[in-house]
C-alpha cells in the first residue's frame, strides 16, 4: 500500500481511501506524544516567554505589562548587559573556532597510521562525558593559586604563580582552554568523517603527484566541510548556552569577567526573580542564535563541499 | 617499523632513494607518537589528579612540588567524603528518581514517535518531522522561565516531576536517531506482518523492537549520561538537600567545604566523591565503547 499511494496522489487529492485515512489517523496518533510535548513544552512556553518579556513579573504579584521597557533598559541602561554580551562573544568566538581547529587536527593525527588509535581516542573523549561537576572540581583544584598542581610546579621552580581563574585578564582564556579540553566528542565525529573519505581519492591524488599537504588541503578538508559546518553550528549553539562549567569554576567572577549570558539569565530569573527581564534576555539569545546559524548556513555555499549534489 | 613495511608494496613507482624516505618517515613517526603522548597526558592528567588527590591527606596536598604518587594512600577518604553528606540518598535520587524514569520514558515515547515518522505514510509527516528537528535548535533558556512558572503552578517545585515528565513526550535527538534507524529496516518485513494481520502497534513492539537494539543502546547510554551529568535542571527545580542528585550534592559539598575557608580534608573528600560519581560513566564508556562512538558519529550528539 505504501507503494500504491504515490501514483494516486495527484489524481485523487481530497478523496483518501479507507486505508489512507486509517494511516493518517494512525500516523498522527503515533507522533501525538511528541506533538503534545511540542505544544505544551515548546510552543506555548515560547509564546508565554515572549509575553513575559513585555512585563515586569516577580512571581509574587501578577505580571505587569510594560511594553518594550525590558529590552530598552537592557540595551541602554543595564550596566551588566554589555559586559555579559562581550564575555559571551569572547568565549564563543574564541572557543568554538579554536576548539574545532584543535579537534580537527587531533582527529587527523588519530587518522594516520598509528597503533592504539582506539585507546588514544578514548582518552581524548572521556573528559567530554565525565560529569561537568566532577571536571569542574578538578580544574578548580588544579588551577588553585595556593595549592593547585600547576602553581605547585611553578612554585617548585620559584617562578611566580599564575592566578588562572582569579584574575580578570586570565579568567576568560582559562575557561576557553577548559572548553577545548572537553571537545572530545568533536574529535570522535571528525575522526569518523575522516575515515569515510574514500581511499581511492587519496590514491588518485598520489598518482597525480600530490604530496601530503596537497592531499590534506584538496581532498581531506573539502570532503570534511559538511561535518565541520554541522559541528560548528552545534558548537556555536552550545557555547552560547554554556552554563555549568563556568558557573562552577568562577561563578561569573572575578569582577564579572566570566559572567556568561546564560549565567546572567539564570541569576536574573532565579536569584533576582526578574522573570520579565530574564524572558527578554532569553528572546535576545534566541535571535542571536538564529542569526548566527543563518549566517553560517548562508556562507556555507562558498566553503562547504557537497559531494556530487551541486 | 610498521609504517615502513606497510608502505613498501606501494613504493614501486616511487623513485626516491629508500633509506632517505624511511629516515624521514621514522622521524615523523617518532614526532607523531611524542605529540600523541603529550596530548594523552594533557587530557588524562586532570582525571589522574582527581583520583590521586582523593587518596591524599591535607599535608600531601600542600606539598611543593606537588605529590605525583600519594604515599601513604588514604582510601578511607572515599568513605569519609561519601559520608560527609548523605551521598547514598543522592545516589538513590540520581538513579531511581531521575535517570531510570527518564531513560524508560524517553525510550518508550521516542520509539512510538519515531515509528510514526518512519513507518507509517501520512500527509504532513515530513512537515512535522522538520518541525521536530527544528526544535533541537531552540535554546531551552527561552522556555525555561514559562516552564518554571507552569510547573510551579502545578506544585511540582522540589519534586522530580518537572525533570522526568517531559521525557514522556519524546526527545527530538532520539526520535531522529530511531527514525533513521527504522528507515534502514526493509519495508517488506512490516508488509509481511501486515498481511498476517498484525497492527502497526504490534509491528513496532514485536517485529521492529528486537531489531532496534543497537540504536536503543545509544539512546539508553546518552540519555543516562545526560541525566547523570545534569546540573542545571536539578539546580532550578530542587530545593531540599534530601532531593539532591549526585551532581548537586557535590556542589553542596564544595560550597561548604572549600568556599568558606577550607575545612579538614576538603579537597581529598571532594576529589574522592567526584571520582566515585565519574567512575560509573567511565566504566559504562569502556564497556559500551562501540555504541558510544557509533552514536556520536551517527548523529553528531554531543557527549
Amino acid at each position: 500500500m505504501a507503494v500504491a499511494t504515490a501514483p494516486l496522489k495527484g489524481v485523487q487529492r481530497q478523496r483518501m481511501t479507507r486505508q489512507e485515512r486509517r494511516n493518517q489517523i494512525l500516523g498522527l496518533l503515533f507522533i501525538s506524544p511528541w506533538l503534545l510535548g511540542f505544544l505544551i513544552l515548546a510552543l506555548i512556553p515560547l509564546i508565554m516567554s515572549f509575553y513575559y518579556g513585555l512585563t515586569r513579573y516577580d512571581l509574587i504579584s501578577e505580571p505587569r505589562f510594560i511594553g518594550l521597557d525590558n529590552y530598552r533598559r537592557l540595551f541602554t541602561s543595564d550596566p551588566d548587559f554589555w559586559t555579559v554580551i562581550y564575555n559571551t562573544f569572547y568565549y564563543v568566538l574564541l572557543g568554538v573556532p579554536v576548539g574545532a581547529f584543535v579537534a580537527f587536527l587531533i582527529a587527523n593525527l588519530l587518522n594516520t597510521d598509528i597503533k592504539g588509535r582506539a585507546i588514544f581516542r578514548s582518552i581524548i573523549y572521556i573528559p567530554a562525558i565525565v560529569p561537568a561537576v566532577c571536571t569542574a572540581m578538578v580544574w578548580l583544584f588544579l588551577l588553585n593559586t595556593q595549592f593547585g598542581a600547576i602553581n605547585g610546579v611553578l612554585k617548585a621552580f620559584e617562578w611566580p604563580t599564575v592566578p588562572f581563574l582569579s584574575s580578570t585578564s586570565l579568567s576568560k582564556p582559562t575557561l576557553v582552554l577548559i572548553y577545548i579540553w572537553a571537545q572530545g566528542s568533536a574529535v570522535v565525529i571528525y575522526l569518523a568523517a575522516l575515515q569515510d573519505v574514500p581511499r581511492s581519492l587519496y590514491e588518485a591524488a598520489t598518482v597525480d603527484g600530490a604530496n601530503a599537504w596537497n592531499k590534506f588541503w584538496n581532498v581531506t578538508i573539502p570532503l570534511c566541510t559538511p561535518v565541520i559546518l554541522f559541528n560548528t553550528v552545534l558548537g556555536f549553539i552550545g557555547a552560547f548556552q554554556e552554563f555549568t562549567l563556568p558557573w562552577l569554576l568562577t561563578g561569573g567572577g572575578p569582577a564579572k569577567s566570566t559572567e556568561l549570558y546564560v549565567m546572567s539569565l539564570y541569576r536574573n530569573a532565579f536569584v533576582q526573580l526578574s522573570m520579565g527581564k530574564a524572558s527578554a534576555m532569553a528572546w535576545i539569545l534566541l535571535v542571536i542564535i538564529v542569526l548566527f546559524t543563518a549566517i553560517l548556513f548562508s556562507t556555507s555555499g562558498r566553503w562547504v563541499y557537497y559531494g556530487g549534489e551541486k | 617499523m610498521t609504517t615502513v613495511s606497510q608502505t613498501a608494496p606501494n613504493t614501486r613507482i616511487d623513485l626516491t632513494p629508500v633509506p632517505v624516505l624511511s629516515r624521514l618517515e621514522r622521524i615523523t613517526g617518532i614526532a607523531k607518537y611524542l605529540l600523541l603522548f603529550f596530548l594523552a597526558f594533557t587530557w588524562l592528567f586532570p582525571l589522574y589528579w582527581m583520583v590521586t588527590t582523593g587518596l591524599k591527606d591535607d599535608s600531601q596536598i600542600r606539598t611543593v612540588p606537588p605529590v605525583l604518587f600519594p604515599s601513604p594512600m588514604y582510601w578511607e577518604n572515599f568513605v569519609g567524603g561519601w559520608m560527609r553528606y548523605n551521598f547514598n540518598l543522592a545516589a538513590f535520587n540520581s538513579i531511581f528518581r531521575y535517570a531510570l524514569p527518564v531513560v524508560a520514558f524517553t525510550i518508550l515515547s521516542s520509539l512510538i514517535v519515531a515509528y510514526g515518522f518512519a513507518k507509517i505514510r501520512w500527509r504532513g509527516r515530513e512537515f512535522f518531522f522538520g518541525l521536530c528537528i527544528a526544535t533541537m535548535m531552540l535554546p531551552w533558556q527561552v522556555t525555561m522561565v514559562p516552564l518554571f512558572i507552569i510547573f510551579k503552578n502545578f506544585g511540582w517545585i522540589n519534586t522530580y516531576l518537572p525533570l522526568v515528565v517531559p521525557a514522556l513526550f519524546g526527545h527530538p535527538y532520539f526520535i531522529f536517531l530511531l527514525r533513521q534507524f527504522f528507515l534502514t529496516i526493509p519495508e517488506e518485513l512490516s508488509e509481511a506482518a501486515r498481511m498476517e494481520g498484525a497492527s502497526e502497534w504490534g509491528i513496532l513492539w514485536r517485529i521492529l523492537l528486537p531489531l532496534t537494539k543497537p540504536a536503543l543502546a545509544v539512546v539508553v547510554l546518552f540519555r543516562f549520561l545526560w541525566t547523570w551529568n545534569d546540573f542545571l535542571g536539578p539546580l532550578i527545580y530542587l530545593r531540599d538537600e534530601a532531593m539532591y542528585p549526585l551532581a548537586l550534592m557535590i556542589y553542596r559539598l564544595q560550597q561548604t567545604a572549600t568556599s568558606m575557608g577550607n575545612t579538614a580534608l576538603a579537597y581529598p573528600h571532594l576529589m574522592a566523591v567526584s571520582t566515585i560519581v565519574a567512575l560509573p560513566i567511565i566504566i559504562i564508556f569502556i564497556v559500551a565503547q562501540r555504541s558510544f562512538i557509533e552514536g556520536i558519529s551517527m548523529t553528531g550528539i554531543k557527549g
